[in-house]
């Protein structure tokens, strides 16, 4: 069963892109993320991006860093984020993404980490710091795992380079609105339609756009030129507010999820 | 046998790789962002090297701004009171800025006016590479911004105020432990935000390709001397080379010419700090195993799950939890070997250099003095240890004396 397939082509038949939450996995820890998923995919939430928490997260501006430090701080480790994958999967069969930092699939060992996702329950893997000349040997594991291994395109990525990218990615192709780190912003680049239509001359995946997509306008604004819409720190904002308890960030996360998702109707 | 040096040999070692291999170490492993960053900076680097002009500027640079060619210079003394080896100290301490990372600035910076970047950054551990990166923006006429760990900056507080002087912005960085690494995550968030007029000058060996080769290249003139002047001044070359390994600058820089020498032995001491438990110590090689962070696969200090260890030193400028991927390359192949000195007996040798040589040493240059401390005596009276003083100690005057007087 490919779940990400299978959600494009239905999204795809309800004329609409596709909603792509971030949180990061034990922020601020293992029960709160279980009671967090529940209310993103309960609000419309298509496919959920689980951060791993990393120690030196060097791609992720401060409202993910404090995230991965909240999640380390109550002893999130990698069999944990294993483990919150496989209770969320007891109640939700739509696509987890794990978000990650190549040494903590590499520490594991990349066929072992590999086996272990797959087995939990995940979809795809997105290496923040991993890219096509790198990934050879996560490639070929993933492939015979029937895991999908997700490519960032950036705006500094020059067209002849689209190819490569796209040989190496499935699942979809995330494509990052601006150069810079993860983090909500005012405003969104103009020219994300044009860099869609690059994209697309290279890859037959669906293109999502991510970084700093935090508003309902943003979020209209994307949906119309791309398959999927990619909202994180503002959810991660959402988590790191007080007070902490699990109901109190469930009921932030909804409330935030109401505003966002009309930009997708 | 000490080879003969008439006709030198094509290199064993002729690395890295297309791909920025060392071996299995080394590599590209950033974010997609940065990618065309990266191959842009490898073509404009080889450009620049193919052109006599721009050698022939870095040259003159290298000799009337940074004060080359440094001094060998035998330290009589300091091998009397060892009772060993004939010490010989290459003084890279009196460089301008104070250490050998004006080398590589200097190439560096030239290459960045040479691509028309107008804006320049780094991360700075001691404040030697931020010092000498601000100092040739000035030069140079570009805008400079440091990232240094906010510990970092208590603990090297003269380098900061001598950066500002030369009209860098010193920001402060207060994640995690609050030295070189977070420097270093916060140095590469501002490259990928300002990665189309800005230059990174990365100060060590580390990093994502074309890093490590680019920094050794603009660091190999330290070997290229230190081996010409020993063969003037002894006749042959040393029996043994030690420096101090941090990310690995100062001691490939001095090694590299000495790579297809097999009758010299090469040694790079590590931070032992407190001593081998996790997270009170910087040798990657004693506690370490193989991962990738910041942009390259190598020895790394981290616990089993990939996250990375602290780790504590107390010179600033080896506190890091990663090694430069060549050395671990020729770890592996037996060309260099790897000791480790503790915080205690690097305050020793700081003080026995100071009183026999009236020279006052780096922390992090004194990590080899203190492995000759052990070394020497070992060594016979005929025997040349040839040892790199990377950097001088002014900056750790202070830091010295309360440490000093907190021992007391």
């Amino acid at each position: 069963m490919d779940r990400i397939a299978e959600t494009f082509t239905r999204v795809r038949g309800e004329n609409r892109a596709a909603f792509i939450a971030y949180i990061c996995a034990g922020d601020p820890d293992f029960e709160t993320s279980v009671a967090a998923a529940d209310a993103l995919f309960e609000s419309g939430v298509d496919i959920l991006e689980l951060g791993a928490p990393f120690s030196d997260p060097l791609a992720d501006g401060p409202t993910n860093q404090l995230a991965a430090q909240r999640a380390l701080s109550a002893g999130m480790r990698s069999a944990d984020v294993f483990a919150l994958v496989r209770r969320i999967r007891e109640r939700w069969q739509k696509p987890i993404v794990i978000y990650t930092y190549y040494n903590l699939v590499f520490a594991r060992g990349v066929e072992d980490y590999v086996r272990e996702a797959r087995e939990a329950g995940v979809d795809g893997l997105l290496t923040l710091d991993l890219p096509p000349e790198e990934a050879g040997e996560l490639c070929a594991a993933s492939r015979a795992a029937n895991l999908h291994n997700i490519f960032i395109m950036a705006p500094t990525t020059p067209e002849e380079r689209m190819p490569r990218i796209a040989d190496a990615a499935s699942g979809f192709i995330y494509y990052v609105s601006r150069e810079g780190v993860t983090g909500e912003q005012e405003s969104l680049s103009s020219d994300i339609g044009d860099a869609m239509q690059r994209i697309r001359r290279h890859s037959g995946l669906p293109v999502v756009v991510g970084f700093g997509v935090s508003r309902a306008e943003h979020v209209r604004a994307v949906a119309q030129v791309a398959d999927g819409v990619v909202v994180g720190s503002a959810l991660v904002n959402c988590v790191a507010e007080e007070p902490r308890d699990a109901s109190s960030i469930a009921n932030r996360l909804r409330a935030r999820m109401r505003d966002l998702i009309v930009g997708l109707r | 046998m000490i080879p003969s040096h008439a006709s030198r040999r094509a290199p064993r070692f002729n690395l890295p790789d297309e791909r920025g291999r060392f071996g299995p170490y080394g590599g590209m492993y950033v974010p997609e962002t940065l990618m065309s960053a990266l191959y842009e900076l490898e073509s404009a680097y080889r450009a620049a090297m193919a052109d006599p002009e721009f050698r022939a500027e870095l040259d003159t640079e290298l000799r009337e701004f940074a004060g080359r060619p440094t001094g060998l210079y035998h330290a009589r003394n300091l091998s009397a009171e060892l009772g060993g080896a004939k010490i010989y100290l290459k003084r890279e301490d009196l460089l301008h800025t104070g250490a050998h990372k004006i080398n590589n600035c200097l190439g560096q910076v030239l290459l960045a006016r040479r691509m028309g970047k107008k804006r320049v950054i780094a991360e700075t551990g001691a404040g030697q590479h931020g010092t000498a990166t601000a100092a040739a923006c000035a030069r140079f006429g570009l805008e400079c911004v440091i990232y240094m760990g906010a510990e970092d900056m208590r603990r090297q507080a003269l380098n900061v105020f001598r950066m500002r002087l030369c009209g860098a912005e010193v920001r402060g960085v207060e994640a995690g432990q609050k030295t070189l690494k977070e420097a270093i995550n916060e140095a590469m968030r501002d490259w990928v935000t300002h990665v189309r007029d800005t230059h990174y000058v990365l100060g060590t060996v580390y990093g994502a390709h074309p890093y490590p080769m680019m920094v050794r290249e603009f660091q190999s003139v330290i070997g290229n001397e230190a081996r010409a002047q020993i063969l003037e001044l002894e006749g042959r070359l040393p029996d043994e080379i030690t420096a101090c390994v941090g990310g690995g600058s100062n001691s490939i820089g001095l090694f590299f010419a000495f790579l297809d020498d097999p009758g010299v032995r090469l040694v790079g001491v590590e931070a032992g700090g407190r001593g081998m438990t996790p997270g009170d110590h910087a040798a990657r090689f004693a506690g370490g195993r193989v991962g990738v962070l910041q942009g390259c696969k190598t020895f790394i200090l981290q616990n089993e799950d990939g996250q990375i260890d602290l780790t504590h030193s107390v010179s600033a400028g080896l506190d890091y939890a990663a090694v430069g991927p060549e050395h671990a390359y020729y770890r592996d192949r037996g060309r260099i070997e790897y000791a480790y000195a503790t915080d205690d007996r690097v305050m020793e040798a700081f003080q026995l250099l100071c009183r026999t040589e009236g020279i006052i040493p780096a922390l992090e240059s004194t990590h080899a003095i203190a492995y000759a401390m052990d070394r020497a005596p070992e060594m016979g009276r005929d025997e040349v240890l040839l040892i790199n003083l990377s950097g001088r100690g002014d900056k750790d005057v202070q830091e010295v004396a309360q440490v000093l007087e907190s021992a007391r």
